[in-house]
């Protein structure tokens, strides 16, 4: 018999720990596609956060070191620059990347650093319980959003993607979901363009993933990937934010 | 010997420059020599200083509690300095910008009118190389020669003021 | 040269090619001198980072690459940096950090102070951990321990401390540097360049059971133990018949150093102990001066913090006397010297 579907090769023969619907096990699953597909299996670094996917060396067969909470691009920036031979990527959350680490964040693609960031907003925090992030919702509860955001008082959902778009040493932002076959197609895609982007130098490149968090969010997955269509991505809208690589291979 | 004098004047003065070329000339001589400037905010424009140690010795403390020479390039400098330099100690005064008489007995006064004597020759900014002349006269620490020698490597080779701060060094040197 | 400039050639010469810094006086010369000798050079990297925290995560990803990676700053921005030096020490990465201290708390004085003695001896982040911590006292120390503080960085897998001041950082001392520069070192052992020909590693700090946490923590613990059997170092000055011992470290000692001169020359038998590796403190060579004398005077520029490893390592054998001055007033060679004259008679040394 002829075998059509296999795990990637750089996908550890593990059993994920993440909660049934959670977006992490399908964007660690593509994500070690992409890294077969390009064969940079062993050249690449990953840079995980703390957080649900601080585990994710578990999973992903490629060299990982964990960064302190926000400062993943820090790290990769140090691992890049002494050797830059390497593929470096992080792998950071809403709160990683858009509260404690928007400096890093910001100043890292303003250098244009040559790294890729997989920036999984699924605006909450999860792993300590379903705190307010700063990508949260208007009108949603939180933990520590009881009354539900109110602009008022809490300000508002955070949008890293367009901000960052206004840094020219940014060649690259695709905002993305993994809430439909055809929207997992295209967070692939996406993500082999910001590994392919890094491996031509051209510099930061950015794929944010609206990702469901059925647990926090307190629905059924199926009742999460259809709040992501029906409400997230009207506050964060899918598509390509920036693209300056000139590449022309956009979808 | 451990010889420990102070450098002190307006910031923009080069107070800083006088001290590095006396422990550049110092250190060419093969003497023990630490430079120790008063930095930051302090010499933000307001008054600057430096301290430099030569000795036949290894230096323990690169601060002076009292140095033995202090050359004070203006009149807030020789305020503060004059209770601290030691007894029997010389002070030399820039005699075109300070005009308070002083108000100890038991130290050697050289003044040097370095403002008047560099506008003489050209330019009032070579009055400190002009009061290190003078100094080096009087004071005897290092040869004029090694400091002409130790101005290359201050001004990296700069020709054209090497020859001015020469000029103003042996001016200075022949003027006391 | 300057200390800062010191410290820098010093570690260039000893292989480091990836500095990160941010500005901060006084220590600004050091990364202004990497910024020229580090920066547009093949196989080098010079970032001035968005911050201090950046700065020491950069050193931290450097380092996990396998590259010699050091950063700088002065007490405010070494706060700043405690969470990164915390993972350093957590995932056994060498690295040096570079301390030209000022006075404090808050942004406190740009002068030359030593009140972060605690700091750098207790760790200064969270868990139980340390860092090996270099305290030089001249300019050619600054160069000669920039060196060993690589060495040692690399030779436990920890992160070392240079304590310097701002005093020492801004003077200037003739220098000798005895090693050229390395054209490139091997890339350390367990470092990550990626999985070519060998399986995948990961390196982490976060563990979700308690027990294996724990045995790391013992594994950090027994390489502890062994730097304080093998690294402690310190200096003994005039100590041999000495009735009288300052202590005292860094830019204090030579202060302490030259009122020392000054007792001597007034029949005073005076001497100094200066701990050169702050932590491990040197108690035995401590404890081992106090079967010969019996009277300390601990001097500090801060209200007293080494005054505690003291009187833990003479455990109780000693009588110690304490004077300091904090906030980054320089105290000159006389008033200490004052000092030293006070306590001789106050304890009798002069009978």
């Amino acid at each position: 018999m002829k075998k059509i579907f296999s795990r990637p090769r750089s996908l550890k023969k593990a059993v994920f720990h993440y909660c049934p619907g959670c977006g992490h096990s399908i964007i660690h699953r593509i994500t070690c596609e992409v890294i077969d597909e390009l064969g940079i299996q062993d050249r690449a670094i990953g840079v995980p956060p703390p957080g649900c996917s601080v585990f994710a060396y578990y999973y992903f067969d490629v060299d990982m070191v964990e960064s302190a909470h926000g400062r993943g691009a820090a790290v990769a920036t140090g691992i890049k620059r002494a050797h830059p031979e390497s593929v470096v990527f992080t792998y950071q959350g809403d709160g990683d990347l858009a509260a404690i680490g928007t400096a890093e964040t910001l100043h890292a693609a303003n250098r244009g650093e040559n790294i890729t960031a997989i920036f999984i907003n699924n605006a909450v925090y999860g792993m300590t319980g379903g705190q307010m992030a700063p990508t949260t919702l208007l009108g949603m509860k939180t933990t520590t959003s009881p009354f539900g955001r109110e602009d008022k008082y809490e300000g508002h959902p955070i949008k890293m993607s367009e901000i960052l778009a206004q840094v020219n040493g940014a060649c690259y932002i695709e905002r993305t979901a993994v809430n439909s076959p055809a929207n997992i197609r295209k967070t692939q895609k996406a993500i082999t363009r910001a590994f392919r982007n890094q491996i031509e130098g051209l510099g930061y490149s950015l794929v944010e993933i609206l990702s469901p968090c059925p647990t926090n969010w307190k629905m059924s997955p199926v009742e999460a990937w259809q709040w992501i269509d029906d409400v997230m991505s009207k506050e964060f809208p899918l598509g390509l934010i920036k693209d300056t690589t000139g590449r022309g291979d956009a979808h | 010997m451990l010889i420990k004098t102070v450098f002190a004047g307006f910031g923009g003065q080069g107070v800083m420059s006088m001290g590095l070329n006396l422990a550049q000339a110092a250190m060419m001589e093969g003497r023990y020599v630490t430079y120790l400037p008063a930095y930051g905010a302090e010499v933000r424009g307001g008054t600057a200083n430096c301290t430099v140690s030569v000795s036949d010795e290894e230096i323990a403390s690169p601060v002076a509690s009292s140095p033995a020479f202090v050359v004070a390039l203006n009149q807030p400098s020789m305020i503060k300095f004059q209770n601290k330099i030691q007894s029997g100690g010389i002070f030399f005064l820039n005699s075109s910008l300070i005009k308070e008489p002083l108000l100890r007995g038991d130290i050697e006064i050289v003044q040097v009118p370095a403002n008047a004597a560099a506008e003489d020759m050209g330019s009032v900014k070579s009055a400190n190389m002009i009061m290190l002349g003078a100094f080096i006269k009087k004071s005897n620490l290092v040869n004029l020669q090694t400091l002409i020698d130790a101005l290359a490597v201050a001004l990296k080779g700069n020709k054209k003021l090497i020859a001015i701060n020469k000029n103003a060094l042996t001016a200075g040197y022949e003027l006391v | 040269m300057t200390g800062n400039a010191a410290i820098a050639e010093a570690a260039i010469r000893a292989g480091c090619r990836c500095y990160f810094g941010y500005p901060i006086t006084p220590q600004n010369e050091l990364t202004e001198y990497m910024a020229a000798h580090l920066s547009r050079r093949e196989g080098c990297a010079f970032i001035q980072a968005e911050s201090e925290i950046s700065a020491v995560n950069m050193v931290y990803g450097a380092s996990v690459a396998g590259a010699r990676a050091m950063t700088s700053s002065s007490s405010p921005g070494i706060s700043l940096k405690q969470e990164g030096i915390s993972y350093l020490a957590a995932c056994q990465l060498p690295s040096v950090i570079v301390n030209m201290s000022r006075g404090g708390p808050g942004l406190g004085s740009i002068s030359a102070s030593q009140s972060d003695y605690f700091q750098s001896t207790r760790g200064g982040g969270h868990g139980d951990y340390r860092t090996i911590v270099l305290a030089p006292a001249s300019v050619q120390e600054l160069a000669d321990l920039t060196r060993r503080a690589f060495e040692l960085a690399d030779k436990y897998l920890i992160p070392v401390i240079i304590l310097g001041d701002g005093m020492l950082g801004q003077m200037m001392e003739p220098v000798e540097f005895k090693h050229e520069a390395p054209s490139a070192l091997p890339v350390r052992a367990g470092a990550l360049r990626g999985a070519k020909g060998r399986h995948s590693r990961f390196v982490r700090t976060f563990t979700s059971n308690p027990a294996e946490l724990e045995e790391v923590n013992w594994s950090l613990f027994r390489r502890y133990q062994l730097i304080q059997k093998q690294e402690a170092s310190c200096e003994n000055y005039l100590t041999e018949d000495a009735a009288l011992v300052v202590t005292a470290f860094g830019i204090a000692a030579r202060i302490a150093k030259g009122a020392i001169k000054q007792a001597r020359a007034l029949g005073l038998r005076v001497g100094m102990f200066r701990p050169v590796t702050l932590w491990p403190f040197p108690s035995e060579q401590l404890k081992e001066l106090s079967k010969r004398a019996k009277y300390f005077l601990d001097f500090e520029m801060n209200m007293g913090q080494m005054i505690d490893d003291v009187r833990l390592a003479l455990e109780g054998g000693g009588d110690v006397s304490f004077y300091g001055r904090p906030g980054g007033v320089i105290p000159n060679p006389t008033e200490v010297l004052r000092v030293i004259t006070r306590v001789y008679h106050q304890k009798g040394l002069n009978q």
